[in-house]
């Protein structure tokens, strides 16, 4: 076994493997999909409950220690705020409140993809009347921390399974055009070039409002990937056709052909898997832009709607140039789409590096 | 070459059409009206719906409609907006415009940076030089511009040394000269401009740089050096006019991005531009408003694209289209 060669899989693994930037994004996009997987675990609390006292309150992840003043071991802990006045949300720290965070705690209950539910935490307030915001909170006192990470499974979501219905769909179409050819071929290749031709964003949002406003949460999240998956596929599936116009010409597909191989099962094994390099590696450079489309939507108020929490519609927080000013922590969620895009980017650069047969392992 | 430009250009009309019929049926598909939310005032009764309804046009089947803006649409009526009450022609020209300025200041400022720093990192390859273009390109690649435009706002507030959005002074526009209106626009300007350039630019400069690296080891590159010419000298006129060709198309589809590629750092600035117009639009259902829109942006880009072809076969004497 040892001296069989290598799959293309594992050539493009081995490649892999020596980027280091490349390896960085994985391990970027690894931890940030885990840690959506577990978001109910990982977050202190439920996306939308509410501390409405605590309204606007400074991130605490900088006052975060291990040692009290004494130098005594207390675990990780922060030291207690007050409001400074009901009607104005500033704070001022209490040096004399310690607030310890709890490991292990039980809080708000969450649900594992709707398999079990479960109300443990990987850590918890000890204290209820004294919420600690790592990332602070917002408008009504949530944990940007915990929406963050609820938002995350919307954000992280909606680009994957988006690429993965406008790739299938653009491999299929392509493949039939490129195959076939003539009457399907000029009609497809024809509704592709009025779909790339109408500039990116105004067809999402028409296509959007074609769904009507006020859509419940589940619901405007199918919207939102039918949406992108809609807008996404003509690009593939015409880069598709041209590969497999291409692929079509080799003399196994002939051979196949003269075999008696059904159409159908030449498109499946002879033609589609030579494409399938391509396809994983603009899967992974197109995701950031539906991790994108869906922040912009959010962003225009569109998206995702509250309570829900999702990256672009906690940033909709910073329109306002009074929160964007007072409270900049409003941002976070910014921080984390930059690490994401970047991640992929990161990813997708070196998949291509390491799919193109021209490079050395 | 003519009767490329006359193939393509003959080919522009049915795919508007098929792009107006698209967006027709969408905007007619979606669920209520412009009328929607007025009608659901209980003060109004349904008949004054009604009326209203026949007179705005919206009342008929989805044929009868898209024709009748069809018809008025190839004699370039595009009808009044609903919200506005104004032809959208007059109300899009002033939009348009500063829509214009501002993609097109940073179009001049993203191409106008990033072809000599991409020929400069790719002369000083793995010099600093080089590793600081490439922080700029990988910054500017994978930044979101929300984010990007956000963060600049945040900025502009914090430090107070330029408008937080907005075009033009609100209080004393009236009052200045033509100097100071210039001056004002072109601070309201800066920071937006900033923001798309340093983003556009990214791509460019990496494109830049890769053509530049290629075409540097070529032989003739050594030729011209082995001759004795100045190092220089050939880097620009050498090896800079072929390495630039693939540019020239990329320039073309920033042309043709004029219209939607500032879009979200417009909102994010509340720049008086096409993109808060539009996105108010659609949220309407203002109906002639997102047709003429969706228009000319398509327009736009088809155009664009023509001009990208074409730039190309001017510059590239090989490249024959037929």
């Amino acid at each position: 076994m040892a001296d069989a060669p290598a799959s293309p899989g594992q050539l493009i693994w081995l490649k892999l493997k020596r980027n280091r930037t490349a390896m960085f994004g994985l391990a970027v996009l690894v931890v940030l999909y885990v840690s959506s997987i577990f978001a109910g675990y990982l977050a202190p609390a439920h996306y939308a409950t509410q501390n409405r006292e605590v309204s606007w309150h400074p991130p605490q992840l900088d006052d975060l220690h291990l040692f009290d003043g004494d130098g005594t071991f207390r675990g990780p802990f922060v030291y207690g705020t007050k409001r400074v006045h009901p009607a104005i949300a500033e704070y001022e720290i209490e040096s004399d409140v310690i607030v310890e965070l709890d490991f292990f705690t039980r809080g708000d209950t969450w649900s594992f993809f709707g398999l079990f539910e479960s109300d443990l935490h990987l850590f918890g307030w000890s204290d209820p009347k004294r919420p600690v915001f790592l990332f602070g909170s917002d408008l009504y006192g949530r944990d940007i921390l915990s929406r963050v990470l609820y938002g995350s499974q919307i954000s992280l979501s909606v680009g994957i399974i988006g690429i993965l219905i406008s790739m299938s769909l653009g491999m299929f179409l392509g493949g039939v055009a490129g195959y076939f050819g003539g009457r399907i071929d000029f009609v497809l290749m024809r509704f592709i070039e009025v779909i790339l031709s109408i500039p990116g964003l105004y067809l999402i949002l028409t296509l959007r409002q074609a769904f009507g406003q006020d859509l419940p949460s589940t619901q405007s999240y199918f919207m939102i990937i039918i949406v992108l998956a809609f807008v996404g596929w003509a690009a593939n599936a015409r880069v598709v056709r041209g590969m497999v116009l291409s692929i079509k010409e080799n003399d196994y597909v002939t051979a196949a052909e003269a075999l008696g191989v059904s159409r159908f099962n030449i498109i499946r094994n002879h033609i589609l898997p030579n494409t399938w390099s391509f396809a994983i590696v603009t899967a992974t450079l197109y995701v950031p832009y539906y991790i994108l489309s869906e922040v912009a939507l959010s962003f225009l108020g569109v998206g995702i709607q509250e309570p829900e929490a999702s990256w672009g519609n906690m940033l909709k927080d910073a329109q306002n140039i009074r929160n964007l000013t007072d409270y900049p922590w409003v941002l976070v969620p910014g921080f984390f789409i930059f690490l994401a895009t970047m991640a992929y980017n990161y990813l997708g650069d070196g998949l291509r590096d390491a799919a193109d047969p021209r490079s050395k392992v | 070459m003519w009767t490329f430009i006359a193939r393509r250009l003959i080919s522009i009309p049915p795919l508007l059409l098929a792009v107006s019929f698209i967006t027709y049926l969408l905007l007619y598909v979606a669920p209520g009206d412009y009328f929607t939310r007025l009608c659901d005032n209980p003060a109004i009764t349904e008949e004054m719906c009604a009326a209203l309804r026949t007179q705005y046009g919206l009342d008929g089947g989805f044929w009868k409609r898209y024709a009748f803006w069809l018809i008025n649409a190839v004699q370039f009526e595009f009808g009044y907006s609903f919200k506005y009450e104004l032809p959208v022609f007059s109300l899009m020209a002033e939009r348009l415009s500063n829509t214009l300025l501002l993609s097109g200041t940073s179009l001049v400022a993203s191409w106008g940076i990033a072809i000599p720093l991409g020929v400069v990192a790719a002369v000083f390859q793995g010099k600093w030089a080089d590793k600081v273009a490439g922080f700029i390109s990988f910054f500017g690649l994978s930044i979101p511009r929300v984010f990007y435009a956000l963060l600049a706002l945040l900025f502009a507030a914090k430090t107070g040394w330029f408008p937080t959005g907005g075009m033009r002074d609100q209080i004393a526009w009236d009052d200045f000269s033509a100097w100071e209106k210039f001056k004002d626009v072109a601070h309201h300007l800066m920071l937006p401009v900033f923001v798309v350039a340093t983003a556009e630019m990214a791509s460019h400069m990496r494109q830049m740089r890769a053509q530049m690296i290629e075409t540097l080891s070529k032989d003739f590159v050594r030729t011209a050096r082995a001759k004795g010419l100045a190092y220089w000298s050939v880097v620009w006129k050498h090896a800079f006019g072929n390495a630039v060709n693939p540019l020239v198309t990329q320039f073309g589809y920033s042309l043709a991005a004029l219209l939607t590629g500032s879009f979200l750092v417009e909102v994010v600035f509340s720049w008086p531009g096409m993109a808060r117009l539009t996105v108010d639009a659609v949220f309407a259902q203002d109906e002639p408003l997102v047709m003429a829109a969706v228009m000319m942006a398509t327009t736009m880009l088809v155009l664009g694209n023509l001009v990208a072809d074409l730039l190309l076969a001017a510059i590239d004497p090989r490249i024959r289209l037929e």
